[in-house]
């Protein structure tokens, strides 16, 4: 409890942090006012037009990210089993670019566009994973392969958009905060606000699930039931965070391992690792706009980070067979 | 803690898709007794226990539980009654004594209630009643086979429920280990009147500790009654095809198996 109030605080601060670092420099005491609705001189405009509007975004799609990834590492019994890596960000991303570059679709349609390929996507590996009995490492060998087809399927239709510049293409392929609008947030948010609680009231039957599903039956959980609602909560979790910023690289991935390192093990992990996951957005945006001559997405940063820890798990999954 | 709950099948069916495991079974569990279901593999005892519990859903027929179909029964309530050890349960990576025994709160705690008192009472006496109170702050993963066994049977006794089914207890665990737990279930037995069904593979320990047997030949219960009834030279030849002695236990009292095989044997 004090350690996510602690992470919670730490949220909170870079948030704030986010709002005051830029090219023009606002203290603390005239982002508070922005915030509190004043007007002040410069600073609405910068502060609460541009700067807010980029931090919410991180913040909401860092947090979905950050749930949705732990939700099905933790159901799984293996961190690789990350929507992330297999394939149903993909499957959102692919959905997203088709509906914004090949149909220009708003985008409130292209988040339900990326929430439909998103659970078309997790149904299908589920189903490919499930014809000769239900198997973890199958699933996600699956998920592996699955994601580089629905990746080649971006990477395609961006070639073909030429005119498009690169700030687009790089939100597609890595994740970006990069264009984010009031418009953008308000589906995430609203995703958040309802699905989050549901994925939370679920976490002791989740604690439950991880002793094995004869066991979890034993103890009085519907089994397919809980599960069900645990999938489609987080992919569509996922499939709104990736619509409004792309597939910000590792994020769902990382934040579970962190949290559980932090909370320690038998805790409910989803609050933390949602979190964990805003906290790296967050930071990682900061980075990647301020700390570099140049200006580098989100995804950038967050793919440079957790591509060698995806390295890590690999090899230490392979000696322990492996769990968050 | 009553003991009266009663626990039975009637023409019941299982099957695995096209393939029919169990067919026509009748079997009723004797209330605050210890049963061991017993059989050559493949007979149907697993799948018997399973359907038991209501991890299967039957084919035909029905299983009740005090006079009412499981199938009718929100699964959450049987759950404050009926308990099941599988045969592999799995133990989260890390995850320490106390919490996972905890779990098996999980029937008697509402979706967001913290825990109560009684909670940690009920899990505290799990842990003293199969003696691994000094091992609650350990990670399970870390323990032998047998100190595993008595933390699942630690959870099951938190769930303070007045049936245990138990699918193989002793399989993994050496000989003394296996005594262990079978002496362990019998103590739970004579101090809650906890009823007791498992599945065995070791005849002897079966006959040893159940006062009911129950041998399960290709899907049918082909007998069923005391140790005395039911172990014979005769059906131990019908039910695993296996030619043999059996003597008194001069220790238990209880019949013994001696399987002739096809050498060393005088």
């Amino acid at each position: 409890m004090i350690l996510t109030a602690g992470l919670a605080a730490a949220v909170v601060a870079v948030f704030l942090v986010t709002l005051m670092v830029g090219n023009t420099f606002y203290g603390l005491d005239k982002v508070a006012r922005v915030l509190l609705g004043e007007a002040v001189p410069g600073a609405s405009f910068t502060v609460g037009e541009l700067r807010l509007p980029r931090a919410s975004l991180g913040l909401v799609t860092g947090l979905c990210f950050g749930i949705a990834g732990v939700t099905f590492q933790t159901m799984l019994r293996n961190p690789l089993a990350s929507p992330d890596i297999i394939g149903i960000s993909s499957g959102a991303s692919a959905a997203a670019v088709v509906g914004i570059i090949v149909f220009s679709l708003n985008e409130t349609i292209v988040s339900f566009l990326a929430l439909g390929a998103a659970l078309v996507t997790a149904g299908a590996i589920y189903l490919l994973a499930n014809r000769r009995g239900f198997a973890g490492t199958r699933l996600i060998l699956i998920g592996i392969g699955v994601a580089a087809m629905l990746d080649s399927v971006v990477t395609y239709v961006l070639s073909r958009a030429a005119s498009w510049d690169l700030q687009v293409a790089m939100q597609w392929l890595t994740g970006s905060l990069n264009g984010a609008t009031w418009s953008s947030v308000a589906p995430v948010a609203i995703a958040c606000a309802v699905l989050v609680p549901v994925l939370l009231l679920n976490q002791r039957n989740l604690g439950v699930l991880r002793l094995g599903d004869d066991s979890a039956a034993a103890l009085g959980v519907r089994v397919q039931g809980t599960r069900i609602v645990l999938i489609v909560s987080a992919v569509a979790l996922l499939a709104f965070a990736t619509a409004a910023s792309g597939p910000i690289a590792f994020v769902a991935f990382m934040a579970g391992p962190i949290a559980a390192r932090i909370v320690g093990p038998g805790a409910s992990l989803a609050l933390p690792a949602g979190l964990i996951g805003s906290l790296l957005v967050l930071v990682a945006d900061l980075v990647g706009q301020f700390a570099f001559d140049n200006r580098y997405p989100v995804g950038v940063i967050t793919g440079v980070l957790g591509a060698p820890y995806l390295v890590y798990l690999l090899i230490r999954s392979n000696r322990s067979g492996g769990s968050i | 803690m009553t003991t009266d709950h009663q626990l039975s099948a009637e023409q019941l069916t299982l099957a695995y898709g096209d393939r029919t495991v169990v067919e026509g079974l009748d079997i009723a569990i004797a209330a605050g007794r210890i049963t061991a279901i017993v059989g050559a593999n493949g007979c149907g005892k697993s799948t018997l226990l399973r359907a038991l519990a209501r991890l299967i859903s039957p084919r035909e027929g029905e299983v009740t539980l005090d006079g009412m179909s499981l199938q009718r029964q929100p699964s959450r309530e049987i759950a404050r009654t009926l308990g099941l050890l599988p045969q592999r349960p799995v133990a989260p990576e890390g995850i320490a004594v106390a919490d996972l025994v905890g779990r098996g709160r999980h029937p008697h705690q509402r979706m967001l209630a913290r825990w109560s008192p009684r909670d940690y009472e009920v899990v505290s006496d799990a842990l003293t009643a199969t003696g691994i109170a000094d091992l609650a702050d350990r990670p399970v993963d870390e323990l032998s086979g047998g100190q595993q066994q008595r933390v699942w049977i630690a959870m099951a006794l938190a769930q303070e429920t007045d049936i245990l089914l138990l699918d193989e207890p002793t399989t993994f665990l050496d000989v003394a280990h296996q005594i262990e737990v079978l002496d362990l279930l019998t103590d739970l037995n004579r101090e809650r009147g906890t009823t007791i069904v498992m599945v065995l593979h070791d005849l002897n320990l079966a006959a040893r500790y159940a006062d009911v047997l129950v041998a399960v030949r290709d899907g049918h219960v082909h007998a069923s009654g005391s140790p005395e009834e039911v172990i014979t030279e005769q059906l131990v030849g019908d039910v695993f095809g296996l030619e043999c002695r059996v003597i008194l236990d001069p220790l238990s009292g209880k019949p013994l198996v001696l399987p002739s095989g096809r050498h060393h044997v005088v």
